[in-house]
């Protein structure tokens, strides 16, 4: 054991990786089916786009912000693609591109009612959500698209090696956004900004400029989450994506990012992603009911977050300034 | 023992993690006095406030109140027993009116509803008791700093509360205020209300204290009657050696202007012009009010005004924004620490590299060992006291925390630096080496401008002082007929 270390501390710090573990090691025993190369595969590529979206996510909810678009914002780049491809006869590479500026075009509209107009994140965004979804239903009409070229199936459902290509992504986002957030002077940016708007803007941080990153770059995870999952589908379907932000949220505050701005690592929410994957995953290899599967997840985030709190709260109280 | 004593805490142990908060300490207090309670920060003044009013429990010890041992204490006993506290951030609701706020919790209804009429009356009534004018229907967010403070003592007072907690009150007062302040404290001491008052203001103990208990590093130190003692004495006893506040005049300053504004005009400010010269400690006196911060606030960019010349180097610039100030070479350490000058959440290394980041970064990437050296430098330079600086700035006292927002600014390099009220709150020891980095500031060339509502510190300090009244500048003074008169004068608007 290295010097000085905790049991006490490290799970005080980072909790979630245990609670992690132990859903892990749950059903690991409980199920014969859980710890097969297929099925950790499967598990992560399912948690792919939960993944992919939980990063711009985070972003957001670090800057006190809050994002319920990704839902809607993944629908619509997933039907705006399928239609330039089906019906424009793009390319699928450039179909995507654009799809993916849709997406990044309402991150922006986002960013600018909120900051101009002044609209709270929480507000901007339920109404945008429900404004997208709309748009979504009038682009196709209600039915779903389909019939894409083959060579587009390989982002949602090629491998490189046993690796699915979605896991690839969603790694690399990962990635991006663990440089972006802790290495990059953004990333600083959006943490100060996050725990003190007012002293970050007296630090000369253009606090309007940083929000449009964060929820231009959270609407781009979800366009690519968008992309990534009309591969998998091989359709567009209106419907796509409707409640998946919560799902979202669930991941980035299960993983300890704080709903009020400000703390919180990516790391955690890695934790966060899998917890809900392999909980998922596990509960169906269990043939549990997929309403009590509501159930035990909903309790699951109540519990881990509890604990976190409450962890957080003792060791304050303990440690109040003299 | 003394008969007349109301409150006595005795042999009061209190252990955080890594910090023994209070050691053995004891306080009394008696009826109807006025008892200060000073020591510099960490000092375990607001540990035994907490513990006083139930926010904490002691580890060992005890309390008596009117010689009978009171336990369990906590928020809601202590409110019972008569104990209030009136803090330096209140706990008023900002959008109820002054009677709803007084009686939060303890709503007059008839029948299911809330008694509006009989509130507001009871509430007139506990003011004009205390010679207090405020309309119980307005709304709070309305008040000054002053009336706020106000509306906390009448909720104290129709508590019937018997002790009274002062923590740093005058803080955020002008003199006019704080006058009225004394008054009503003793007012309320003649009526046999208890008074505990915290300051680090050790001018004004002279005027309203009884007695004075001294702690240092949790530890009681001693209790004087204000009759036998003196500043200097107080000062010895809270730092545990003689220091005298003495103000390091810097060398004189050059004659080369460095920031000149003329004709700034906003909402509040009328017609300012002044220059600023390189090496210059400017101070900027006045009532609060008066709009110095206003002009702080114009300068870096952060109001709209609505005409203004600002030259730097005699080059014209427009700071429209503080990142444009900024670049410009203007660096703003704001009045209000905690709301706009520190980040709580992030460590004092995160801190100090924050508003000059660009400075150690390749690209968008923060360069590591860059950043290590910068903030080390500063570390040392400012002596912030911590056993880390990956640790958060919350856990640290107000002058350290003071010092890591000076760090954070001082790590690039302005040419004008604007101080608004840079020691207020904090201890004797951190504010003399906050006066000393100061002189060290203009003795390399940079402009300072220095506003402070603490008279001896801005005569002290400066070499020319404007004084601002109700938006404009009322006169100018040089250092060598300066004196506290003469500022309070044209504060005043007495020309």
């Amino acid at each position: 054991m290295p010097k000085g270390f905790s049991l006490k501390k490290s799970i005080r710090k980072h909790g979630i990786f245990y609670v992690c573990i132990v859903v892990f090691i749950f059903f690991a025993v409980a199920s014969d089916a859980f710890l097969t190369r297929n099925n950790l595969m499967n598990v992560m590529r399912q948690v792919s786009m939960l993944g992919i979206t939980a990063v711009g996510m985070t972003c957001v909810i670090l800057t006190s912000g809050i994002d319920l678009t990704v839902g809607s914002v993944l629908g619509l780049t997933g039907t705006v693609a399928a239609k330039l491809m089906v019906e424009a006869g793009f390319h699928p590479v450039a179909a995507v591109i654009f799809a993916l500026l849709a997406a990044c075009l309402f991150g922006a509209l986002s960013a600018f009612l909120i900051t101009s107009v002044r609209i709270p994140p929480l507000i901007t965004t339920l109404g945008l959500m429900g404004t997208i979804r709309g748009i979504i239903y009038i682009l196709c009409g209600g039915l779903p698209v389909y019939g894409f070229t083959k060579a587009f199936k390989v982002i949602g459902q090629g491998y490189v090696g046993i690796i699915p290509v979605p896991v690839i992504i969603m790694v690399l986002i990962f990635i991006i956004g663990h440089l972006f957030l802790n290495r990059s002077k953004y990333g600083r940016y959006i943490y100060g900004l996050g725990g003190n708007e007012e002293a970050a803007r007296l630090s000369g941080v253009n606090i309007r400029g940083m929000k449009y990153l964060t929820y231009m770059f959270s609407s781009l995870c979800a366009g690519i989450a968008g992309i990534v999952m009309l591969s998998r589908l091989f359709s567009a379907q209106p419907t796509t994506g409707a409640g998946f932000e919560m799902n979202v949220i669930t991941a980035v505050v299960l993983g300890g990012i704080s709903i009020a701005g400000g703390e919180g690592k990516l790391s955690g929410v890695v934790a966060g992603v899998l917890i809900i994957g392999v909980l998922t995953n596990g509960m169906i290899l269990l043939n549990i009911d997929s309403y009590w599967q509501m159930v035990v997840q909903g309790i699951v985030l109540l519990i881990a977050v509890g604990v976190d709190q409450l962890g957080k709260t003792l060791h304050s109280k303990s440690k109040n300034e003299a | 023992m003394d008969e007349n004593l109301i409150l006595e805490a005795k042999n009061i142990s209190k252990g955080f993690p890594g910090v023994q908060a209070l050691d053995n300490v004891d306080f009394s207090l008696r009826r109807g006095e006025v008892h200060a309670l000073i020591g510099e920060n960490g000092a375990g003044k607001s540990t035994l406030i907490k513990i006083l009013t139930g926010a904490h429990q002691p580890d060992s010890g005890e309390i008596l109140l009117e010689s009978k041992i009171l336990t369990h204490l906590n928020p809601h006993t202590a409110m019972e027993a008569g104990i209030s506290a009136i803090y330096q951030e209140f706990n008023l609701i900002p959008y109820l009116t002054v009677a709803e706020n007084i009686y939060f919790g303890r709503e007059f209804t008839k029948s299911a509803f809330v008694d509006m009429d009989k509130m507001n009356d009871s509430t007139s009534e506990i003011f004009s008791a205390i010679d207090v004018d405020i309309n119980p229907r307005l709304q709070v967010s309305e008040l000054s700093v002053a009336y706020k403070q106000l509306v906390e003592i009448g909720k104290a007072v129709s508590q019937n509360s018997r002790i009274l907690i002062f923590d740093e009150p005058t803080a955020a007062l002008t003199n006019k205020e704080t006058e009225n302040l004394f008054k009503l404290i003793k007012k309320l001491q003649s009526e046999n209300v208890s008074i505990i008052y915290i300051s680090h203001r050790l001018e004004e103990l002279q005027e309203i204290a009884d007695r004075i208990t001294v702690y240092r590093d949790g530890k009681y130190i001693d209790t004087v009657n204000i009759e036998d003692t003196n500043r200097a004495d107080l000062i010895s006893l809270m730092v545990g050696r003689e220091l005298g506040v003495d103000f390091p005049k810097p060398k004189p300053a050059l004659d080369e202007v460095v920031l000149e504004v003329s004709g700034l005009k906003s909402g509040l400010l009328k017609d300012i012009n002044f220059k600023l010269r390189k090496g210059e400690i400017l101070g900027f006196g006045g009532l609060v009010g008066a709009g110095r911060t206003e002009v702080a606030r114009a300068l870096f960019g952060l109001d709209d005004v609505e005409s203004s010349e600002i030259k730097i180097h005699g080059k014209r610039v427009d700071n429209k924004s503080p990142k444009a100030a900024i670049a410009n070479g203007i660096g703003l350490i704001p009045e209000d620490r905690k709301d706009q000058g520190v980040l709580l959440n992030l460590s004092i290394r995160e801190n100090i590299s924050y508003t000059f980041i660009n400075r150690i970064s390749d690209w968008i990437f923060v360069n590591r060992r860059r950043e290590k050296n910068l903030v080390d430098e500063f570390q040392s330079k400012l002596s912030i006291r911590c056993s880390s600086v990956e640790q958060r700035v919350s856990n640290l006292s107000g002058g350290n925390q003071q010092k890591v927002v000076l760090a954070k600014w001082l790590a690039g390099d302005c040419d004008v630096l604007i101080f608004d009220e840079p020691t207020r709150g904090i201890d004797v020891g951190a504010k003399q080496e906050i006066y000393q980095l100061i002189k060290e500031l203009a003795e390399e060339g940079k402009g300072i401008i220095f506003i402070s509502s603490e008279m001896p510190e801005l005569i002290g300090m400066s070499e020319r002082i404007i004084v601002m009244h109700e938006g404009s500048i009322e006169g100018e003074l040089n250092a060598a007929e300066v004196n506290q008169e003469k500022i309070l004068d044209l504060a005043s608007g007495n020309d």
